[in-house]
């Protein structure tokens, strides 16, 4: 028998008894180490006469796998069983609670001017705004109504001078004023924002949001202005039937004006939108008065076109179901958790406005 | 304005009904506010049943009933009634009630130590009758299922409450709103009976108007009717009067209240006997006095348009009369004014005194010049048949004649505008029916507008009130268009949006909060912003526009502390204010923080919020809202409301002059000021409107993707190093030495104290080195090494830890 099958069948022998990883990686360094017994025969291929070498080296190469082959699986043999062994005392009470995450909220008016600003986008509205504190002709002169005109005590006014010449803008209709001012028809904006009125009580808050609409293009008439609110109503409530009216009314800066009501029922206390019989008036609007055109230069022989303005927080309270409005400005922490939206819950048209 | 169907219907011949005639009066842009009962103060009284009734344990005349109210708990009452017992029907009074006999409001009060919730109420209480030694007695058969009920039942008729918008002041009269009706369908109006009055004499009482300046009176009507017998009300005229919500007078003044609101027509009577010699409608002088029917005593501005005789002043013209001659139960002769006042004028007036009265209401919207005489005969013949007396002949003084407004409508208009057509001859049969003069032409129609429209000046006046009376349904409901000429947002809306969410995703609650706000928290934040107060604040302590966005957050912050919630987390993202003028405002985010990180926690350990918070959730927000972190650069001057070392100022480049954030630890002397009690506040805000956007989209911002696979290295180093000298800086030093070997440079250890000589730190930095073009041996490392450690030491004075 030539060394190397002795070789093979010791180690063989071996390998069946031991159960241990010390002991194989020991005959793993007996055998292929720098002296093992293999390597030593690796060693003497080049003594080895020609004609028998080939022969040689081939049963050696043979032998070395087959015994190397047989160490390593034994020596996964031994991990595996040494991670099960393991795994046995690593067991873990998955059912405590894990490591603290906090994600914020966003505020349902700004979630809710989200989504107006995204069904708007849609037939081609963009965003503008304007500034908080307005001066008077703005927000009256400029919009029809003049100093010492009744129109004007429907606004109960925060003023910043003795002089009544800065105020806290009461509507956000002076955006129609800058936007037209700045530039050139067509427009078609919708301008979100903070609106004042010194007026507080459970319904009314110093403070509130609004959105303006201005759509001015040659041709647009009361059809498209009925067309565009009809339109935001059903894409806004996210239901297909809902009954609107649309009933005259009277704004110093649109004629014809209108006022624009949806059925509502109470059902255990909660208002539900769509097709009870009774009406809720939420927003104004109107075909911008040629007062307002001449008064922004433009040209009212060639362009017209309609307005309107929604009152963002009463949206907010119809659709998700919130009855106090006061609370909105509250800051109560158990209010915002309750009300607020996910960050990533932004309102998009191919996503759908809300979960 | 107020008033029952069947008012309505003296001026209308209607087949409709109540629902259909509330309908129709919504649809032409008269809307009902209500359409209900008027209510009473009698309405508090209801019938309720004693459940027991035991002494009271102080005092031995009284008694303490358990009172069924018919809801679902018993309510408790003291009373004093000798015949209070059990089981018997009464009638009771809730707080809030009016006692009709002494007109005392009653309250929750405590009766010898027992607080009683209302009364038990004796017929002489009641004013039904003499009956006031025990409490009502009710038929147990007749109430048996009353309680909780009203005790009084009403009888008074359904009253429509129209909500008039400022234009129309044509329909603050009920002719008026029985026109439109009759316009749009409803019915037909009633034409006015030609006056049968027989004239005796003229009006001998002389009446001037001064020519002068702002002269707030035009034409003045006057009739004298002597020797009346001035006398309550008949029935009829005290319904309708109660039916307004106003208490009956006498029949002359009821009168005049009736003609005002059945004809839009305020008249004023004055007792003729007072009246010293002649009338003068002239201009009031400054520090006039003046003593009105309201009991109040009016010094008067000048040029304020006034009614006077010799004596002075009698009353504020088309506002309120004056005492000195109103009239009594006793007043034989009386002198009635129809006039007509500048709408301008009375609101002048009225503002500055501070006066609202229904005649000024009217006036200074506008009132029917032509409809002095009307007003005056409707309202003579009404007295002389009530009251008795001869009339005289009407009196008009008037300054100048009124104009009358013509409008050319272009037919085509009404289409232009509303989007659909409707026939000339419709139209013009509307605006007849509506009292407008009408002459056409091929394309045009030729109006005069009723006098009773101080409101319709030019065609567009004319498209509404066709549209309005043909209605709004007939409106066509065009689809909108989905073209975009405009992107929705721009750069700066697009960051708001942006960095709103940023925030929020970082675990901050969203707030809104008042722009205004408290000026003592205010001048605690504000620095060297001037105060904006608010003229008019809706409060005391919402007196000023926010200087700083954290002023109502850190409010609200107690207020939520207060409840008992621990760690809050919240933002707001706003305007505040630097000055009083339109644009003196910037867009700001605020965010703060309170109390610890983990509490309560079995995995983490607890620990208190510190600045690195803060300026993670504030650098995670701006690098997602896109700007490049390695362009910040960091000082320690954050403003004075921040813990002076521990908060910092982020700019945007190294050579910005204004910072677009900061961030830190409150300053505790805030804390202290406030009484917040937490362990930990930390705060940040942005300013929006400083942030610098690239002008190019995301698109044309990427850089051509660059690696390297050769083999990278990593090296340690420790500098001792200045305390004061920051690490943002030694980073800097660091990373400028050779851009093309050092990839990443990261503090990983700070360390002072023992070891360490004072006024010395130890910063540790694990610097990455890789080339792009082949691997580094290990001369290469070395040189660089060297060099790192070089440049460090002579740029800032730092040595190297051994």
């Amino acid at each position: 028998m030539s060394d190397i099958l002795k070789i093979k069948e010791e180690y063989l022998n071996k390998l069946k008894e031991n159960k241990n990883l010390d002991k194989i990686n020991q005959i793993k360094s007996e055998l292929f180490g720098k002296n093992g017994k293999i390597t030593n025969e690796f060693k003497k291929i080049s003594l080895i006469p020609p004609e028998e070498r080939k022969k040689f080296a081939s049963d050696l190469n043979s032998v070395k796998d087959e015994i190397q082959k047989i160490i390593e699986q034994q020596i996964k043999n031994f991990e595996t069983d040494k991670i099960n062994s393991k795994l046995q005392n690593e067991k873990v009470d998955v059912t405590l609670p894990e490591r603290s995450f906090n994600r914020g909220k966003i505020h349902p008016v700004s979630q809710v001017i989200d989504e107006i600003s995204s069904i708007f986008s849609e037939i081609g509205f963009s965003v503008e705004e304007g500034p908080d504190v307005e001066n008077e002709y703005n927000n009256f002169t400029a919009l029809n109504t003049p100093d010492n005109h009744p129109a004007r005590d429907m606004h109960d006014t925060f003023y910043l001078d003795h002089k009544k010449e800065f105020l806290l803008r009461t509507h956000t209709s002076p955006v129609q004023v800058r936007t037209m001012l700045k530039g050139k028809p067509p427009f078609r904006i919708i301008a979100p924002g903070r609106t004042y009125r010194s007026d507080s009580d459970q319904t009314h808050a110093p403070m509130f949001h609004q959105v303006e609409g201005l759509h001015i293009d040659k041709d647009i008439n009361m059809g498209h202005l009925k067309g565009c609110l009809n339109h935001f109503i059903k894409e806004f409530f996210e239901i297909n039937k809902i009954k609107m009216r649309f009933r005259p009314s009277h704004f110093p800066f649109t004629e014809p004006s209108a006022e624009v009501d949806i059925g509502y029922e109470l059902k255990d206390g909660k208002i539900i939108i769509g097709e009870g019989d009774k009406w809720l008036e939420i927003l104004g609007c109107g075909m911008v008065h040629p007062n307002v055109l001449k008064n922004v230069k433009v040209d009212t022989s060639k362009y017209q076109g309609y307005a309107f303005g929604i009152g963002i927080d009463r949206l907010a309270m119809l659709k998700y179901g919130i009855n106090d409005l006061r609370a909105f400005f509250e800051t109560d922490y158990r209010w915002l958790s309750h009300f607020g939206f996910d960050p990533l819950d932004v309102p998009s048209n191919y996503r759908g406005l809300s979960r | 304005m107020k008033f029952t169907v069947k008012w309505l219907k003296n001026h209308l011949d209607t087949n409709l009904n109540d629902k259909q005639l509330i309908d129709k009066l919504t649809n032409v842009g008269l809307e009902v506010e209500s359409y209900e009962s008027q209510t009473s103060e009698l309405d508090d009284f209801i019938v309720a049943k004693i459940i027991t009734a035991e002494k009271h344990p102080n005092a031995d005349r009284l008694k303490l009933c358990d009172v069924d109210i018919g809801k679902k708990e018993t309510v408790k009452v003291v009373c004093g009634a000798p015949n209070a017992q059990k089981n018997l029907y009464t009638v009771y009074a809730p707080p809030g009630a009016l006692i009709p006999k002494n007109k005392m409001k009653l309250s929750v009060s405590k009766i010898r130590g027992i607080t009683s919730y209302g009364m038990l109420c004796s017929g002489s209480e009641l004013n039904i009758s003499n009956e006031s030694d025990g409490i009502i007695d009710l038929k147990i058969k007749k109430y048996k299922n009353q309680i909780g009920k009203k005790y009084f039942k009403s009888n008074s008729p359904k009253v429509i409450d129209l909500s008039i918008t400022p234009n129309r002041a044509d329909c603050l009269g009920i002719k008026g709103v029985a026109r439109d009706l009759a316009a749009a369908g409803a019915g037909r109006l009633k034409e006015k009976k030609t006056s049968k009055i027989k004239f005796s004499g003229p009006q001998k009482i002389k009446v001037k108007i001064t020519k002068e300046r702002n002269q707030g009176c035009i034409s003045f009507g006057s009739c004298l009717i002597k020797g009346i017998k001035n006398t309550e009300s008949p029935k009829w005229l005290k319904d309708k009067i109660i039916s307004l919500g106003q208490k009956p007078i006498s029949a002359v003044v009821d009168i005049t209240n009736y003609i005002m609101i059945d004809l839009n027509r305020p008249l004023h009577a004055y007792d003729a006997d007072k009246i010293d010699q002649s009338i003068t409608v002239r201009n009031s002088k400054k520090d006039e006095k003046f003593h009105a029917l309201d009991n109040r005593e009016y010094t008067l501005d000048d040029e304020m348009c006034v009614i006077s005789d010799k004596s002075g002043v009698l009353g504020l013209g088309g506002i309120i009369g004056g005492t000195r001659s109103g009239t009594e139960l006793h007043t034989k002769n009386i002198l009635l004014e129809s006039a007509y006042f500048l709408p301008k004028s009375i609101r002048l007036t009225s503002k500055k005194l501070g006066i609202d009265t229904d005649a000024k209401y009217r006036f200074e919207r506008g009132i029917d010049p032509n409809s002095i005489e009307d007003g005056l005969l409707k309202a003579a013949e009404l007295i002389q048949k009530i009251c008795g007396g001869t009339i005289s002949r009407l009196d008009l003084v008037q300054d100048e004649k009124f104009k009358k407004t013509k409008i050319k409508f272009p037919i085509n208009l009404f289409k232009q505008i509303t989007g659909f057509e409707i026939e000339k001859t419709e139209m013009i049969k509307i605006l007849k029916n509506l009292g407008f003069l009408v002459k056409k032409d091929k394309q045009n129609i030729n109006l005069i507008t009723p006098s009773w429209r101080p409101d319709i000046s030019q065609p567009i006046d004319i498209v509404e009130e066709i549209v309005r009376i043909k209605g709004y349904d007939q409106i066509k409901t065009e689809i909108p268009e989905k073209k975009r000429i405009k992107s929705t947002l721009n750069k700066q809306q697009k960051l708001f949006h942006l960095l709103q969410r940023s925030v929020a995703s970082k675990g901050y609650y969203e707030t809104v909060t008042w722009s205004f706000t408290d000026s003592r928290i205010n001048d605690i934040l504000r620095g060297e912003k001037q105060t904006v107060e608010i003229i008019n604040p809706i409060s005391s302590d919402l007196n000023v526009l926010r200087n700083s966005i954290f002023s109502n957050l850190l409010f609200y912050l107690k207020k939520n502390l207060d409840r008992d919630i621990k760690d809050i987390s919240l933002f707001e993202i706003g305007p505040i204010f630097a000055g009083k003028k339109p644009g003196q405002q910037e867009t700001v985010i605020g965010a703060l923080k309170s109390g610890v990180v983990s509490r309560l926690n079995w995995i983490e350990n607890e620990r208190k919020l510190d600045l690195f918070d803060a300026k993670r959730d504030l650098v995670q927000s701006l690098v997602e809202a896109g700007l490049d972190q390695s362009k910040f650069y960091i000082t320690s001057k954050a403003p004075n409301y921040y813990h002076p070392g521990k908060s910092g100022s982020i700019y945007q480049n190294s050579n910005d002059k204004i910072s677009v954030a900061n961030f830190g630890e409150i300053h505790p002397n805030i804390l202290q000021k406030l009484e917040i009690k937490t362990e930990a506040l930390i705060l940040f805000e942005i300013y929006l409107d400083r942030i610098n956007l690239s002008k190019n989209k995301l698109k044309d911002q990427k850089k051509k993707f660059k690696f390297s696979d050769f083999q990278k290295s990593e090296r340690d180093f420790a500098f001792i190093i200045d305390k004061n000298f920051n690490v943002q800086e030694l980073v800097r030093i660091i990373s400028e030495i050779d851009s093309s070997l050092i990839r990443d440079i990261k503090v990983f250890d700070l360390y002072e104290g023992n070891n360490i000589p004072e006024n010395k730190k130890s910063i540790a930095l694990n610097v990455t080195i890789q080339s792009l073009e082949k691997s580094l041996n290990d001369q290469d490392l070395e040189k660089i090494n060297k060099l790192i450690i070089s440049t460090v030491e002579t740029k800032s004075g730092a040595k190297i830890r051994s």
